[in-house]
């Protein structure tokens, strides 16, 4: 549904003027989707308040046994560089696909390292979870390591959805084309995708600075 | 073999073996509950088959119009009504012949209360109100649906899930025993290893989901499908409230899916969050909780003061009176709402401050609660107050619901919540606001709004019969709870050795029966009324005399709702343009009408949905990934398949809509003497002189 001409249309929200009904278009549906994410933040804020009432027990190991504070850097590096090339890809739609048929090679290209470099993101994770159960640190043995294990899995499984949902777009853009439906799909995916780093920059600050420090 | 493809579910699990096992009493009532769901079933299936309603059934399911999703929240919230009904009267029948123990075991009595909760709060009064805010607020802002129809149908369907898990756990297995609130570590892995407590996270858990959408979609819907001119401050309050609900969902829902989660991660994985070993914290669980439990009440209290502020206005034919002070005192309640969960646990170790500040926050509540009855009050005054059924709700309403609010401060005041904790106070209390508030709005909202739906009015006489049954029953049911709760009688529980509680129980077991009687009206009201129906149609679509956008349409609305999007440069646009004489002048300009076509969408994630839910219940993994991946698989597929839209011709609405007005401005329509006579064809004739 389109907005009534004439209302001012949020920036940011939508593609600009020479992408025609599109940009209407995407007033409700972006609108909605930052709707959304503000639901979903308040998830994961309860998992972060969760966090701050466990401490580690005597028991098992703490966060000096358990982190891995190069892993970790790696894990930021890669998560804030896709988060520049999913930028690049958006600027790229909007630029571009104004019209019709621009080519969709540069914004498959941008979407692709994006996918690769979130699953460098998953691939250190995985292994620091991994490594963590090996080194005593399984979510079974405390409250602590449960709210840690759960927190940075929630992050990591929409780390993981959003890896697919990119995926889909590239299948859709090269099969349909870059049209309505995909722009928006775009637009969403990557106000999704930034919202993960940002909650990262929260977890890497509060659960791994703030376990080590 | 049997234990990879079934999991836990055994031949004892079927509830109706049971009864067979061990005949008594309470597993007659059990084994009689469950016998409901296959009998029903197959009552349904032979209906559909007799009156070959299947190709409607499926027009309806697989619909995206925000009216028939709305009709059928409440179709679904009615029939969960009735369970939540019968539990009730159960448990108050027992509890009258309860001294030294009743008839009930006290397992079941523990999974009544449980599922009877659960129930009403979740699959009665959220799909109640989801669905009067369906109906209604399109209709409203002069939309023609909402933001997001797929999505609308998709909530529909989650919350279907929730409705079918919990109706399941009465055939196979069993439900919770620990209340609705479902506090670990009764609910943990450690004391309660069975299927109740995956049943309850399950079905809230991904009900709760649906909620959170539809919270999405509506408050996009209001932000961004305003008609022409319909600004912030010209909305209808029943809108207002909408919106306020949808925020409250947005925020609120989120902390009930992670103490699901949390919960969950606990008793299938092992976790330790709420444990009472290995640094778990079941306080945690308490807390978040209530973040969503206090929010809920909101929820479920804000919609129904909508509709009592539509029909104050309507039935004395004046404007709202402080329309400015209830949308403020809305949005207080609604922010302050967050800021007093603590009150429902002042007695769990904190300090005397914390408890203060929380309890302070929770009696600035009734601060702006009052501004609002004294404006509905004061829109009553000087009115021309017509005494129609939902006029009675409203006023039992007043005086029930003050009584409510008023045991409400008295609970907020932590030494005495200390006295009065967990006692039947406070279930005298929270029934008080949520029968005279919650279920009084929406029974007067469906009276209110019925007609404009399905082009009939209901019977007047049944109505009034009902609504004094409720209010009756109430009065008998829970009154005397107040009593017997001051005297020391706790909640939950099943017997009690005091003769001097008896006779006030019988007194409420008797009030139970009038609320089922009460019940009954509502059935036979409608049943009544449909098979009058030609003599209650009301046509023009305005049999109330009604002031906001919905009223601009015929009875029963067309499917797009509005012919031509109205224009709106005031507050009761539809009330200004009666009192001009310009409501149904001809239209120049009429366009095609774009609608999007049904979808399977919201049936599929129902139906997947269900699959895994009883799956993970029943640790039949296998039904469990598959649904699962279903549901990834459906959503990816959807993203591919073409966006089908149903066009609806210039030509086709020019004629419905001209005829329509043609003939209102032909007719001469009834006063307000006539309202709820045969006379009433949906057209108002203004003789009240309205102060605009």
């Amino acid at each position: 549904m389109s907005a009534p001409t004439g209302q001012s249309l949020h920036p940011g929200l939508n593609l600009g003027e020479e992408h025609g009904d599109d940009h209407l278009e995407a007033e409700t549906s972006v609108f909605g989707f930052w709707v959304f994410m503000m639901s979903d933040l308040v998830t994961f804020g309860m998992f972060f308040a969760v966090f701050a009432t466990t401490v580690p027990l005597a028991c098992c190991p703490g966060p000096k046994e358990l982190f891995d504070f190069g892993s970790i850097a790696w894990q930021t590096a890669f998560l804030l560089l896709s988060s520049v090339t999913s930028g690049m890809a958006v600027l790229t739609m909007k630029q571009e696909h104004g019209g019709r048929g621009a080519c969709t090679k540069k914004l498959v290209f941008w979407l692709l390292l994006t996918v690769l470099l979130g699953c460098g993101f998953l691939y250190r994770e995985i292994s620091d979870f991994i490594s963590m159960a090996t080194a005593g640190g399984p979510p079974t043995r405390s409250g602590y390591l449960s709210a840690l294990w759960s927190l940075v899995g929630l992050h990591g499984l929409h780390v993981t959805g959003g890896i697919i949902w990119c995926l889909v777009i590239v299948v859709g853009v090269l099969v349909r084309g870059v049209d309505r439906r995909w722009k928006l799909a775009l637009l969403r995916w990557a106000v999704f995708w930034h919202f993960l780093d940002v909650v990262w920059i929260f977890i890497f600050s509060f659960v791994f600075l703030g376990g080590l420090l | 073999m049997f234990e990879a493809l079934f999991g836990r579910l055994t031949w004892d699990s079927i509830i109706l073996v049971q009864e067979f096992e061990d005949p008594n009493l309470n597993t007659f009532i059990t084994a009689g509950a469950a016998a409901m769901l296959p009998v029903g079933g197959a009552l349904v299936v032979a209906l559909l088959f007799w009156m070959k309603w299947w190709k409607p059934l499926f027009e309806w399911l697989t619909s995206v119009d925000h009216k028939k999703i709305g009709t059928m929240y409440i179709i679904f919230a009615v029939i969960m009504l009735f369970r939540g009904v019968v539990e009730g009267i159960l448990m108050r029948v027992n509890q009258a012949v309860g001294l030294n123990g009743g008839f009930l075991s006290s397992d079941h009595f523990n999974q009544l209360f449980t599922t009877h909760g659960t129930n009403m709060i979740f699959f009665v009064a959220m799909p109640f109100l989801i669905g009067l805010i369906n109906i209604v607020v399109p209709l409203q802002i002069g939309a023609r649906d909402v933001a997001f129809p797929k999505l609308n149908q998709i909530s529909l369907g989650l919350t279907a899930v929730g409705g079918f898990l919990i109706m399941i756990s009465l055939l196979v297995g069993e439900f919770s025993t620990g209340g609705w609130t479902g506090y670990p570590s009764f609910t943990g892995r450690l004391i309660n290893p069975g299927v109740g407590p995956d049943y309850y996270i399950l079905s809230i858990g991904i009900a709760g989901l649906g909620s959170t959408l539809t919270g999405v979609n509506f408050a996009v819907t209001i932000y961004k499908m305003r008609t022409a001119g319909m600004s912030f401050m010209r909305m209808p309050l029943f809108t207002w409230t909408a919106l306020c609900t949808s925020i409250l969902l947005i925020f609120a829902m989120p902390p009930l899916t992670a103490c699901c989660l949390m919960l969950g991660l606990d008793r299938y994985l092992g976790f330790h969050f709420f444990t009472n070993d290995m640094g778990g914290n079941l306080m945690n669980y308490i807390n978040l909780f209530w973040m969503f439990g206090h929010p809920e009440v909101y929820i479920l209290i804000l919609p129904a003061f909508g509709v009592m502020s539509e029909i104050a206005a309507t039935f004395s034919g004046k404007r709202l009176y402080g329309y400015v002070g209830l949308v403020a005192a809305t949005m207080c309640i609604a922010v302050l709402s967050f800021m007093v969960w603590l009150h429902h646990f002042f007695t769990m170790g904190q300090s005397t401050t914390v408890n203060a500040a929380f309890g302070i926050a929770t009696l600035l509540i009734a601060i702006p609660t009052g501004v609002k009855i004294y404006d509905w009050l004061a829109t009553l005054w000087g009115g021309r107050v017509r005494f129609t059924t939902p006029m009675l709700y409203l006023c039992g309403f007043f005086v029930l619901f003050a009584i409510g609010g008023l045991s409400g401060v008295i609970l907020a005041n932590p030494t005495l919540d200390y006295q009065l904790h967990n006692s039947l106070f406070l279930v005298a209390h929270f029934h008080n606001v949520i029968i005279p508030g919650t279920l009084f709005g929406v029974l007067a909202g469906i009276y209110y709004w019925f007609p404009k739906i399905y082009g009939f009015r209901l019977l007047d006489g049944y109505s009034r019969i009902t609504a004094f049954l409720w209010a009756f029953g109430f009065i008998l049911a829970f009154l005397p709870l107040y009593q017997v709760g001051m005297m020391g009688m706790t909640r939950r529980t099943v017997a009690y050795e005091n003769p001097a509680l008896v006779p006030w129980m019988v007194v409420s077991g008797i009030g139970a029966l009038f609320l089922g009687l009460a019940f009954t009206f509502v059935l036979l009201t409608l049943w009544r009324s449909v098979v009058n129906r030609k003599k209650l149609m009301v046509p023009f679509g305005d049999p109330w005399d009604g002031r906001t956008l919905e009223w601009w349409t015929p009875a029963p609305t067309p499917e797009w709702n509005f012919a031509v999007l109205p224009k709106v440069d005031g507050r009761d646009a539809f009330t200004e343009a009666k009192a001009k004489g310009t409501a149904y002048q001809p239209i120049e300009k009429y366009e095609d009408i774009e609608m999007p076509a049904n979808t399977y969408y919201g049936l599929i994630i129902a139906a997947l949905g269900s699959g895994l839910g009883f799956g993970l219940v029943w640790y039949m993994w296998w039904l469990a990934i598959i649904c699962f991946l279903g549901c990834i698989v459906t959503v990816i597929t959807y993203a591919f398949l073409p966006e089908r839209k149903k066009i609806i011709s210039a030509a086709e609405v020019r004629e419905i809509d001209e005829a329509w007005r043609r003939a209102a401005r032909e007719s001469r329509g009834v006063t307000r003497d006539d309202e709820c006579n045969e006379a009433n064809q949906g057209l108002a004739r203004p003789d009240i002189i309205t102060n605009p």
